[in-house]
């Protein structure tokens, strides 16, 4: 059990920012934390791992205090059992893939279990190889491994995919999945991808201007039951065009083009790039036999 | 006369490699201070070790000689231990330290300040401590910086002259480098000796940069 209370004050672009987080991370579970960009996922996950310093709070993982401002205990990154990956991979440019590994390799049984982990994220090929020859795709996997040949307790994934195009993107989430599952490591993942994030994650906590508001199953979160639509398709939003009286908006839903019809109020709700959920019933044929109205 | 050639080159090249060795060990936590430090202190920093590019040479040689003698309190409290700086090799290599320093810190400073954060950071969370980081991650990271430091820093002791002469003079076997025989040789008209070591820096700084810049390349290229 991973217990987190900690407050910050953050200098985001839209100003000044207190975040205040609280929340319990059950030991093995796959969290992802959803939200837009500035609302604090990145420097929650770095308050995680040691990277920064909350300004007040205790964050505690299996009852071993990591931090706690009263106390004044704050445990540097080096001692804290994590795994980090970064978005922009982070590999150690003068090692080869099996020494940026070993690097992080402390104990001889962590130091077998190296090639366990080359083979886990299939780079056995490409072991000896400098970084500077791989792919994006493939320097990401080597990081995802290093990060994992400690053993740690928490593997942070901070938008580690978002970098990557949508096929790599999707091959290094199934890999993710089969490396949670197998390895049962408490994860938590940056992601702004629904797909991802449903594909994924047990659990989804929406951060919202510094805030925890929500914190459910992902399709919970995604498909409210306030809507009883019988088809709800969750898009992104790619051009919204007024066509008086209404508006046009059109979504990428999946890898297909949508377009749709929008009343005012609802397009000045929706913005370019954000995902909107499309619900609709209305033009499915409702047959009523006409005996059972009374007119 | 073949003899004192010898030696004049040998004590350049001395004096060049020791500064160099010097400035290697305070230029690599110097150029870290000022990439990484956020205090105001910074640009005091910063501007110190970057005055010997605009100034003269002559005034840090004056100042350093004001400093060495037995007359200013630095010098009294020297002399009060038997350390004698002015007209010594040792005087060469403080000189040569202050007045080369910017060649090696610049290089090195903006080869770290191009290495991501998250570089640091992955280190520090794969359970490394800063000084490993250092060593193991980013130094072998920024060598094409190390080593521009190293030979910009070794060619411009090489080449100094005004420093020299204001606190070295010009004794033989120690203080008397070649830049300062070239002038005192073309002085007395001899121009055949001027000559001899003239060429013979010439050819020297062109094959040590021309080594250094090919090996670089080499290396850079297995970096891309």
């Amino acid at each position: 059990m991973i217990s987190i209370n900690v407050t910050k004050t953050l200098n985001t672009a839209d100003g000044v920012l207190n975040a205040k987080f609280t929340i319990e991370i059950r030991n093995g579970e796959f969290l992802t934390l959803f939200g837009p960009s500035g609302a604090g996922k990145t420097t929650l996950m770095r308050m995680i791992s040691g990277l920064e310093t909350p300004d007040s709070g205790v964050i505690e993982v299996d009852g071993e205090v990591w931090f706690d401002k009263s106390k004044k205990i704050n445990l540097p990154p080096q001692k804290r059992s994590i795994g980090f990956v970064f978005q922009d991979y982070a590999i150690f440019p003068t090692m080869s893939v099996r020494e940026n590994l070993l690097f992080a390799a402390e104990t001889a049984e962590q130091k077998q279990g190296v090639d366990e982990l080359i083979a886990m994220v299939e780079l056995e090929n490409l072991a000896n190889r400098l970084p500077s020859t791989l792919s994006g795709g493939q320097k990401q996997r080597v990081a995802l491994a290093r990060a994992l040949v400690r053993r740690p307790k928490i593997l942070l994934l901070d938008e580690p995919l978002s970098a990557l195009d949508p096929s790599m993107r999707q091959k290094l989430q199934d890999e993710l999945a089969l490396i949670h599952s197998r390895l049962g490591v408490t994860t938590l993942l940056v992601s702004h991808d629904i797909a991802e994030t449903v594909k994924l994650s047990d659990r989804l906590a929406s951060v919202v201007s510094g805030r925890i508001e929500k914190l459910c199953s992902p399709m919970e979160f995604f498909s409210p039951q306030t809507l009883s639509g019988k088809l709800q398709l969750i898009g992104e939003v790619l051009k919204i065009e007024e066509d008086a009286p209404v508006f046009i908006v059109t979504l990428l839903v999946g890898s297909s083009i949508v377009r749709t019809v929008a009343s005012a109020d609802e397009a000045s709700e929706l913005k370019i790039g954000a995902h909107a959920i499309i619900s609709t019933k209305a033009f499915n044929p409702i047959l009523i036999p006409l005996n059972t109205h009374k007119i | 006369m073949e003899n004192e050639f010898l030696t004049t080159m040998t004590l350049t090249f001395e004096l060049a490699a020791v500064t160099t060795v010097i400035l290697l060990l305070i230029g690599i936590p110097l150029a870290a201070f000022l990439a990484f430090s956020k205090t105001r202190f910074k640009s005091v920093a910063e501007t110190i070790v970057s005055m010997p590019l605009v100034l003269p040479p002559s005034v840090l040689g004056f100042y350093l000689l004001l400093a060495f003698s037995p007359a200013s309190f630095i010098g009294e409290f020297l002399t009060s231990h038997g350390i004698r700086l002015a007209f010594s090799f040792e005087g060469l290599v403080i000189g040569s330290v202050l007045f080369s320093l910017p060649f090696m810190v610049h290089p090195i400073q903006s080869a770290l300040s191009q290495v991501p954060r998250s570089i640091f950071e992955a280190s520090y969370t794969l359970g490394k401590s800063k000084i490993e980081t250092m060593i193991r991650v980013i130094l072998p990271t920024i060598r094409h910086g190390l080593i521009s430091g190293i030979v910009l820093a070794f060619a411009h002791t090489v080449g100094e002259f005004g420093v020299i002469l204001m606190i070295g003079g010009n004794i033989p076997d120690e203080t008397r480098v070649a830049s300062i025989a070239i002038y005192d040789e073309v002085e007395s008209l001899n121009y055949a000796m001027a000559h001899q070591y003239a060429l013979t820096l010439f050819v020297v700084t062109f094959a040590i940069l021309l080594i250094v810049y090919t090996l670089n390349k080499k290396s850079l290229e297995g970096l891309r």
